[in-house]
């Protein structure tokens, strides 16, 4: 169990990795993720399953920190040393027909299972993807398959359209096209500016969270989220809630809870594989 | 008649503050005789009615007398699966301590300290035992707490083959998460799982029942009973202004980055915030763990509670340590708001309290007085016990919940689904290692006599 089984560098900061793990395998269900351990010491961290069949789970991250930056040095036939889930609520897509799926940056990865899981139950689905620059883009192709209608943004212009992915779903909207739901998935004020961009239009607008965890199981309530002036846990009760009713500006200052360590694990960790490099070499 | 109760060394607190080792030093074989002998034998042993797991106390200490240590630990394994944790956690002083006859003119036998003695005793004389396999009718134990581990124990030596499903990559459930090193080392967790594996428990982490695999697949696995032991589930909150600042930790978080993620080392990959002033919000084991705990990182800490001294329902012991190592008690306020400053904590305003009429559990009810306190801060951490955990009752269907989410259970640990028995914090709610313990042995018992008759 837990064997790395493909590797592949997405961009030059994402990785996809394929991993035998049949019990996740099984269950998993758009939307959901799983906690893992790469290494006897290293952080658990929450990734969102990207894809999952003939006894394996595809997992896609873009390595930001320490735990992530252990992940990636794992190669082809490595095992990930601790991998649970599937965890959290589904990706409520039931009934929908017609969806604007929104994702940005590395959180495509989790958006494209989503809007693949709606093409298969037969819904039109509509993507507006967004990444900073063209060398940044990843799973294009994988998104074009599922879609009825595809827009490509980057903040640079150096592909698609230029601009943010508010731009084209405004204009949808303002041109009267109609959607069952928008389902968004990206940085934190992404998110929070395409709820802005449909409350008006009284759109339902779900937002996929991925705060800060450890057990992933409710226990250490550390993924809290104010959702309509109710507490909810993001590991049991989400990921995803109703973008029109998630306290953004909070969640935000939350995941910059431990931004100082992060920056310092980052740094760690680079010298260390340096030196690990230094001695192969 | 002999000597008065021996005391245990312990570490100074000032050099203690410094470092997340084991705070008691435990008895030496001299010391432990002594005290042994202070017992008085006598017939209607009222410290084993004060005992969940029924432990045979005059028994142990007497071989303890006769410096008989090894059969002193394996008259106490034959009722408690965990005696090196108990012997170092249980309150005694409300148990077995509480009932002894001594107590009454003067200091009561230290049960506890002997206990741990005689576990400790054992550990450092034998080997640890091979892992055996197991070749019974198949039981499912769901969670390795307490609970679940006391009902795995005396499963095995009922001959069944236990399998343990735990959550998190390790298993001890809040014996690794919650209970920090300096009261209960991990090592010793450790052994005592081994110990049952030696006995033919199986363990198996990684795996959230009610998520990768469901009740009902577990019977379709061949698993003839399932017993959940899921323990404690959601923190509670304060329901208060501005607790989701920064700054803000449940002590379940704050307490799992340190004990099972190890946050205090130096090289740790899981942070922990470096607080410099601390309030810990409550008045149990969890809420003294938490303080201790930010303490030894560095910060200065205040434990704010809304009643007494008196109503504290800490273990007496963890209440006197955390006083020693300088942590500061503000009694009778509640918590009203977090002061916050950018989204980052600068503060809790308090309402003073006082005591009113016994409420439901016996205890004076605090009612606010209306006058507030400002306490300054940068960190604080909620310490007010857990709701449980809603996983399984999503997938679970036939499982019968109490107004709370509790699982629905008899006193043997019997729920309305056919085959499931539960115990511990899942039933009760926040409760103590040893009232678990209690929970999952009953619960064993019972799975034998449904089994048997099946």
């Amino acid at each position: 169990m837990n064997k790395i089984l493909r590797r592949e560098q997405l961009n030059e900061s994402v990785v996809r990795i394929e991993v035998e793990a049949p019990r996740i395998a099984a269950k998993a269900k758009a939307g959901q993720f799983v906690i893992l351990r790469a290494e006897e010491r290293g952080e658990r961290i929450p990734l969102t399953i990207a894809g999952a069949g003939g006894g394996a789970i595809q997992l896609i991250f873009q390595v930001v920190g320490g735990a992530t930056m252990s992940l990636a040095q794992l190669g082809e036939g490595d095992r990930i040393c601790d991998l649970v889930g599937p965890l959290g609520m589904p990706t409520p897509i039931e009934g929908l027909k017609r969806v604007a799926v929104v994702g940005g940056g590395v959180g495509c990865a989790i958006a494209l299972p989503v809007a693949r899981a709606l093409c298969e139950q037969g819904a039109e689905v509509v993507s507006i993807v967004g990444f900073r620059s063209r060398d940044l883009i990843i799973l294009e192709r994988e998104f074009k398959e599922v879609s009825a209608k595809f827009y490509l943004m980057t903040d640079d212009g150096s592909a698609g359209e230029r601009g943010n992915v508010c731009v084209p779903l405004a204009r949808l909207l303002a041109a009267g096209e109609q959607f069952d739901a928008v389902i968004t998935i990206g940085p934190l004020v992404m998110m929070k500016f395409v709820a802005e961009t449909t409350r008006p239009y009284g759109v339902h607008t779900v937002a996929s969270m991925n705060p800060i965890m450890i057990d992933g199981t409710g226990m250490c309530g550390c993924c809290r989220v104010t959702v309509g002036g109710e507490m909810k846990f993001a590991c049991v009760d989400g990921p995803d809630f109703d973008a029109h009713l998630i306290d953004f500006d909070e969640t935000i200052a939350r995941a910059k809870t431990y931004a100082a360590f992060e920056k310092e694990a980052r740094e760690r960790h680079c010298n260390l594989y340096k030196i690990k490099g230094e001695h192969r070499a | 008649m002999t000597e008065s109760r021996h005391t245990m060394s312990a570490q100074d607190p000032s050099e203690r503050i410094k470092n997340f080792r084991e705070v008691m030093c435990g008895y030496d074989e001299e010391t432990a005789v002594s005290e042994a002998k202070r017992c008085l034998r006598c017939k209607a042993r009222p410290c084993m009615e004060g005992c969940p797991v029924g432990v045979e106390i005059p028994a142990f200490l007497g071989l303890i007398a006769e410096r008989k240590f090894e059969e002193a630990y394996e008259v106490i394994h034959r009722t408690n699966a965990l005696p090196a944790v108990c012997g170092r956690v249980c309150p005694q002083e409300r148990q077995c301590e509480g009932k002894c006859v001594r107590g009454k003119l003067g200091a009561p036998v230290a049960i506890g300290a002997l206990e741990r003695f005689a576990a400790d005793y054992h550990m450092a004389h034998s080997a640890v035992p091979a892992v055996k396999t197991a070749a019974g009718r198949r039981v499912a134990v769901v969670g390795s707490g307490p609970a679940g581990l006391s009902c795995a124990g005396e499963l095995a030596r009922r001959g069944y083959s236990v399998t343990v499903f735990e959550a998190l990559h390790l298993a001890g459930g809040v014996l690794v998460y919650g209970i920090p090193e300096f009261r209960l080392p991990k090592p010793i967790v450790l052994r005592e799982i081994a110990e049952l594996e030696a006995q033919g428990v199986e363990f198996v982490t990684d795996t959230v029942v009610g998520k990768t695999v469901t009740v009902e697949e577990l019977f379709g696995d061949g698993y003839e009973a399932v017993f959940l032991g899921t323990g404690a589930g959601l923190p509670k909150f304060m329901q208060i202004p501005g607790e989701n600042a920064r700054g803000v930790f449940s002590a379940n978080e704050y307490l799992t980055r340190i004990n099972l993620m190890k946050a205090y080392e130096e090289d740790a990959e899981t942070p922990v915030f470096r607080a410099k002033h601390v309030i810990v919000v409550g008045g149990g084991n969890v809420a003294m763990d938490a303080a201790r705990c930010a303490r030894r990182l560095g910060a200065e800490v205040t434990v704010v509670y809304r009643r007494t001294e008196e109503e504290l329902p800490a273990r007496k012991e963890e209440v006197l340590h955390a006083k020693e190592e300088g942590i500061a008690f503000r009694f009778l306020l509640g918590p009203k708001e977090v002061l916050t400053e950018n989204n980052e904590v600068r503060g809790l305003l308090c309402t003073e309290m006082q005591l009113g009429e016994p409420d439901a559990s016996g205890r004076r009810r605090p009612i606010p007085t209306g006058n507030t306190v400002s306490l300054e801060a940068d960190c604080i951490i909620p310490a007010l016990g857990t709701s449980p955990n809603p996983l399984l009752a999503r997938t679970t269907a036939g499982l019968v919940f109490g107004p709370h989410g509790e699982i629905a259970a008899d006193e043997t640990g019997k729920t309305d689904l056919e085959g499931v028995y539960a115990g511990g914090d899942a039933v009760t709610g926040s409760a103590t290692v040893i009232l678990a313990m209690g929970a999952g042995r009953a619960a064993a018992r019972a799975i034998d006599g449904y089994l048997k008759n099946k």
